[in-house]
């Protein structure tokens, strides 16, 4: 089973470094979407796969029974995907403060537009 | 109630942030509040740092969850100084933006933004827990995002940009690398991982190390991953471009140490070679860029760039001498190429301009700058009594007591070249004529003050530190000692109990 994940994560990762070497910064974004997502995805993996057996405390007992999924990961990737996604909405005001000041998404032409510092 | 005492350099900052926020037409009571918070943060990092020096490592467990499965945060000597010095630090920015962003629009929320960063550096500090140590690291980066921002103009946006695009791939890479290294230890704890790293494979060790160092030398802007600095610091307000200087290349330099130090051990996971060659190459591209530039911030922060050699240098020796020697620059460079950094701010006022060309006479006009330019110069550069003497001087030597002849005379090299760009600054700067074409902008009085008694707090402080070096001396070598002994660190964090479970479940994992 993480043999399967390891290859759909690896698949996500290439996907997305792919987009993250464009020029064009939509297309970038797009990219570190995956990438992040690739990355919540592996964390959740590291935390060992554990079919049907929710974290859940018996009544009137102090600790889960042995063999319980492990919910730490899973809480991991919550603040992970919180603190990736106001990146990630930053990054797009950005973007789009940026494609409309130098009326393009081009890197390059980002930087050839650039003032020339006084 | 002792222990609720290492909450208050997080908590302070991100009250008086909120406090700032919410005094939107009220300028004078942002400042007063921007000022008394900084002030209340500089007090509460005295004691921890006291405390830590007087009764040993302190150590606050959140909501009495005990390590290693609640959130801790730890202060030994090395996090306590680093805390102190950047909330010293708080103090200085906030009362220069007083005067410097007095202009901009955005008045309040530069404030609390800048307090906003200053918690998520203490948590960055005080954290031990890596998890944390990863959302600390957001606070602080989400916060800068902001601060590079505000203006909105066309340089900033370009600026902006490059800055968000590299920083935002070195967070994901850290994520990773913790969550990896969750995977292989089970634990969060970074004392409880340096009990349990062992049961790690070398292989798996030496790729999440590897993960680690990658995203680390972003975010300190190490030797081929250092661009977004010199391409986004320049753009910035004096005010604000000071306190990253002093703080956000420290604060990935600090992780490095304590992550090489506590969890991963730099001579045994075959990174020693690379991090020396990184280390004296990034000095050397620093410096070089420096030599190229021509506008007095763009000099400052390829400067950034080259310092931050010297402490990757004293951590990939790995000697107590050279650890020191790390840690003891970290603490002058924080305070020395913040000043630079305000001085050129004030150079800015006056001119409108931080172009060498456009600026001249001020060694005529304004005596008292050059004076305060030319000791953290020198400083910078390494000359005796001054502080960043020391620093070059405990590193370059723990080099040469391990043999590392090259890297020592890469150093060397490298602050011969400090001193021409700083020559650079003072003959363009002060010893030239004003420039027919240019003109200076008068200060009054009080504004000059302003401007002027931030800076003359740090120069007082580089030539203290420089005459009076014995007692940090001695705090960065207690300190160098326990990062390299770290039981210390260990019994602090961790229960009896909890040590004794770590080393079964290493024990049941060694069996079959």
């Amino acid at each position: 089973m993480e043999l399967v994940w390891c290859i759909v994560i690896a698949t996500l990762v290439s996907a997305g470094v792919f987009l993250m070497l464009e020029r064009h910064l939509i297309r970038f974004l797009f990219g570190m979407m995956i990438v992040s997502n690739a990355i919540n995805l592996a964390i959740f993996i590291s935390g060992r796969l554990t079919l049907g057996m929710p974290p859940l405390v018996k009544a009137n007992e102090l600790i889960p029974a042995l063999g319980t999924a492990n919910p730490l990961p899973q809480a991991l990737i919550l603040t992970a995907i919180v603190i990736g996604f106001s990146c990630l909405l930053f990054t797009l005001i950005l973007t789009y403060r940026a494609i409309k000041t130098f009326k393009t998404a081009d890197m390059d032409a980002i930087y050839d537009n650039e003032e020339p510092t006084s | 109630m002792n222990t609720a005492l290492l909450v208050l350099p997080v908590l302070m900052p991100l009250l008086t942030a909120c406090a700032c926020a919410f005094t939107f037409r009220i300028l004078w009571l942002t400042s007063f509040f921007s000022i008394t918070g900084a002030f209340a943060t500089l007090i509460s990092a005295g004691f921890i740092l006291a405390n830590t020096v007087e009764l040993g490592i302190q150590v606050t467990a959140f909501g009495n969850w005990q390590a290693p499965f609640g959130i801790v945060f730890v202060a030994d000597r090395l996090s306590a100084s680093m805390v102190f010095i950047s909330s010293m630090m708080g103090v200085t920015i906030s009362l220069y933006s007083c005067s410097d962003l007095k202009e901009k629009s955005a008045y309040p929320l530069y404030h609390a933004m800048i307090h906003i960063l200053l918690a998520g550096v203490a948590g960055s500090f005080l954290t031990g827990d890596i998890f944390n140590l990863y959302v600390w690291f957001e606070v602080m980066l989400i916060a800068s995002f902001g601060l590079m921002t505000l203006d909105a103009n066309k340089a900033q946006v370009s600026a902006a940009i490059k800055y968000v695009i590299l920083n935002l791939i070195s967070t994901m890479v850290l994520l990773l690398a913790i969550g990896l290294l969750y995977g292989a230890t089970g634990s969060l704890n970074m004392a409880d991982i340096h009990l349990k790293i062992s049961t790690v494979p070398q292989s798996s060790q030496q790729i999440i190390a590897g993960l680690f160092f990658f995203g680390l030398a972003i975010k300190s802007s190490l030797f081929p991953l250092f661009s977004w600095l010199p391409a986004s610091y320049p753009h910035l307000p004096s005010a604000v471009v000071a306190l990253f200087a002093a703080l956000l290349t420290k604060v990935g330099v600090y992780a490095m140490i304590r992550l090489f130090t506590l969890i991963f051990n730099v001579e045994t996971s075959g990174y020693q070679t690379l991090l020396m060659m990184i280390a004296g190459l990034t000095m050397l591209t620093g410096v070089l860029g420096a030599a190229s530039q021509f506008h007095i911030k763009r000099i400052l922060s390829f400067h950034i760039i080259s310092q931050i050699g010297y402490m990757l240098m004293g951590l990939a020796l790995l000697t107590p001498l050279a650890l020191t020697g790390a840690i003891f620059y970290i603490i002058h460079h924080i305070i020395v190429k913040a000043n630079l950094f305000l001085i050129s701010g004030y150079i800015e006022k006056r001119f409108g301009t931080d172009n060498l060309a456009n600026i001249g006479g001020l060694f005529k006009s304004t005596p008292l700058l050059a004076l305060l330019f030319i000791i953290p110069a020198l400083s910078l550069a390494g000359f005796p009594p001054l502080s960043g003497f020391w620093g070059k001087f405990l590193v370059i030597k723990a080099s040469l007591q391990t043999e590392h002849y090259i890297l020592a005379s890469t150093a060397l090299f490298v602050s011969l070249m400090t001193i021409f760009s700083m020559t650079k600054i003072w003959t363009e700067a002060f010893w030239k004529p004003l420039p027919d074409n240019c003109t200076m902008q008068p200060l009054s009085r009080l504004e000059s003050l302003l401007y002027l008694s931030p800076i003359l707090f740090l120069c007082s402080l580089t030539i203290i530190i420089g005459l009076w070096v014995e007692p940090i001396y001695q705090l960065a070598y207690t300190a160098s000692e326990n990062l390299i002994n770290p039981h210390q660190y260990i019994e602090a964090v961790l229960s009896p109990e909890a040590m004794k479970a770590a080393d079964s479940a290493i024990m049941t994992k060694a069996k079959p």
